[in-house]
């Protein structure tokens, strides 16, 4: 610890940012990793399979052996694609993903850090900022291979994700008409105190359609439409081989690792339990851990869900799509701002 | 490093700004939109360094998040072997010598009004509140003028294209 108090305070802020960004990511990578796997068995047991049992007990290595497949095999660029957009499409499909989770707390404190990369005052709009740039990567996949199924399905995502997006950035405005602030770390302080301050209880409808709203944001069924097998050969990612088909599959687990995330710190508390003390920041080490325990504990939760509701439901057709967002979550939202300002209004 | 960064972001969006209208290597439309967003981008930077960081997000947000989305999706539905070949035209280089000129003389009357070097307080740092504040009181009347006029856009554009429908 001596070395630590020589240090100034800009350079310990750049040693523990550093830290947290490096702790962030491996953490992150390890739950794509093993989403995947965990992915495979749930849908092994809705549909009455095994799933994934060769690679070590109950198919544990699995995600290593996948990743080595996928460093292994052949990076294979065919002769007709656009190179620079090839190139560049995995890599915006994978950055935007990784980036978003630096506004969201994942626990309170150790020691005297916070367990936040950047407590920004307007972290929400940072997050739909970057969360809405993720679409580039799909677009431009779908151009760069320069043929005609993923041409459809880069269009697709391109019009899905606009879609979707207005009535996800609708849906949490109500969620901060209550709380009074943009930064997420107030959200979760505000929801601290009680079961009954969780905004899923607060605002279920917010909650409803932020959910729909994300399971499309993340192209996950049942609006998987960019990438329906049947119709589309398999949509934006067709001429992907190796490592770059990989980054756009695990570009897909981490938005859905970053949109449970920002589910959690909306309407499930964040790091909070409203038991045995657990909604104040910790004073100890071990009640630090604890809270990042319980952040990740919610995040898997809620992946779960995703992963649940892929294997239960069937896939839109792609005009249900567009009249459930324009049509139904879009008013809604709306009529749930106008709602939620009326009723802060008539008790202010 | 703020007056680095400051010079990073502006080369950026000056360099990604030329090759949007002027792109040597490339004639299409898709890698002008490309530059565009970086342009974008790199003015958000410009704005986090002003310390004005609720409009850095909403410039990513609505701009290079939407606006130019759409942009592309319209771009590549578009033909676009047509603008690749088209050539210089008299009457674009006049009409768009004329809008630089009265774009710089707009830019140098507007920083002749307010000389340069001397720092404000930043007026809408980050809260939302402040922003809010300004926007429904001190500045209302351009604020719904400003609605009105988008709404204007769309309803011409929607009369512009139902024409052109048999």
């Amino acid at each position: 610890m001596e070395i630590l108090d020589q240090l100034s305070s800009s350079q310990q802020f750049v040693l523990f940012s550093a830290l947290k960004v490096a702790g962030v990511f491996a953490v992150l990578m390890f739950i794509v990793a093993y989403i995947v796997l965990v992915e495979r068995k749930v849908a092994a047991a809705i549909q009455d399979r095994v799933g994934p049992n060769r690679a070590g007990p109950f198919g544990i290595w699995q995600p290593l052996a996948d990743a080595v497949k996928s460093f292994l095999k052949e990076d294979f660029t065919p002769g007709h694609v656009r190179k620079v957009y090839y190139w560049l499409a995995p890599a915006a499909v994978m950055i935007p993903s990784l980036v978003t989770v630096a506004v969201i707390p994942f626990g309170s404190q150790l020691g005297a850090q916070r367990m936040v990369i950047a407590d920004l005052n307007v972290g929400v709009l940072y997050t739909f900022g970057i969360v809405s740039l993720g679409v580039y990567g799909l677009v431009l996949a779908g151009y760069a291979a320069n043929s005609k199924y993923p041409f459809i399905g880069g269009l697709r995502s391109s019009a899905q994700m606009i879609s979707y997006e207005i009535a996800m950035g609708l849906s949490v405005v109500p969620v901060f008409l209550l709380v009074g602030d943009l930064n997420l770390s107030r959200v979760i302080a505000h929801q601290a105190g009680g079961w009954s301050h969780w905004l899923v209880f607060q605002q279920p409808l917010a909650f409803g359609i932020f959910l729909a709203a994300a399971f499309a944001e993340t192209n996950r069924l049942p609006f998987d439409l960019p990438e329906a097998e049947q119709e589309l050969a398999g949509g934006y990612n067709v001429e992907y081989s190796s490592m770059k088909f990989a980054l756009f599959f695990m570009g897909e687990y981490a938005n859905m690792a970053a949109a449970a995330a920002m589910m959690v710190t909306l309407f499930f508390g964040g790091w909070t339990l409203p038991i045995w003390g657990l909604d104040q920041p910790a004073s100890s080490f071990l009640g630090g851990v604890l809270h990042i325990g319980i952040f990740l504990a919610k995040l898997l939760a809620l992946m779960l869900v995703f992963i649940w509701v892929r294997w239960m439901w069937p896939r839109f057709r792609y005009d249900q799509l567009m009249h459930l967002g324009w049509k139904r979550l879009l008013p809604l939202a709306l009529a749930n701002i106008v709602l939620t300002a009326t009723w802060l209004w008539l008790r202010a | 490093m703020e007056t680095l960064c400051f010079y990073l972001f502006a080369a950026l969006a000056v360099v990604c700004g030329f090759l949007v209208v002027a792109n040597p290597f490339s004639r299409n439309p898709v890698a002008s939109a490309m530059f565009l967003v970086l342009t974008i981008a790199a003015l958000a930077g410009l704005f986090v360094l002003l310390h004005a960081f609720f409009l850095a997000a909403v410039q990513i947000l609505v701009y290079a998040g939407a606006v130019m989305v759409l942009f592309l999706f319209v771009i590549m539905l578009l033909d676009l072997k047509e603008e690749e070949r088209r050539s210089w035209r008299k009457f674009g280089l006049v009409g768009g010598g004329v809008a630089v000129a009265l774009i710089a003389l707009l830019m140098y009357a507007a920083l002749r009004q307010s000389p340069l070097g001397a720092a404000g307080e930043p007026r809408v740092e980050g809260s939302t509140a402040a922003l809010g504040e300004l926007l429904f009181r001190q500045y209302l009347l351009p604020f719904e003028l400003v609605g009105v006029l988008l709404l204007v856009g769309m309803v011409g554009v929607i009369w512009l294209s139902k024409r052109a429908v048999p």
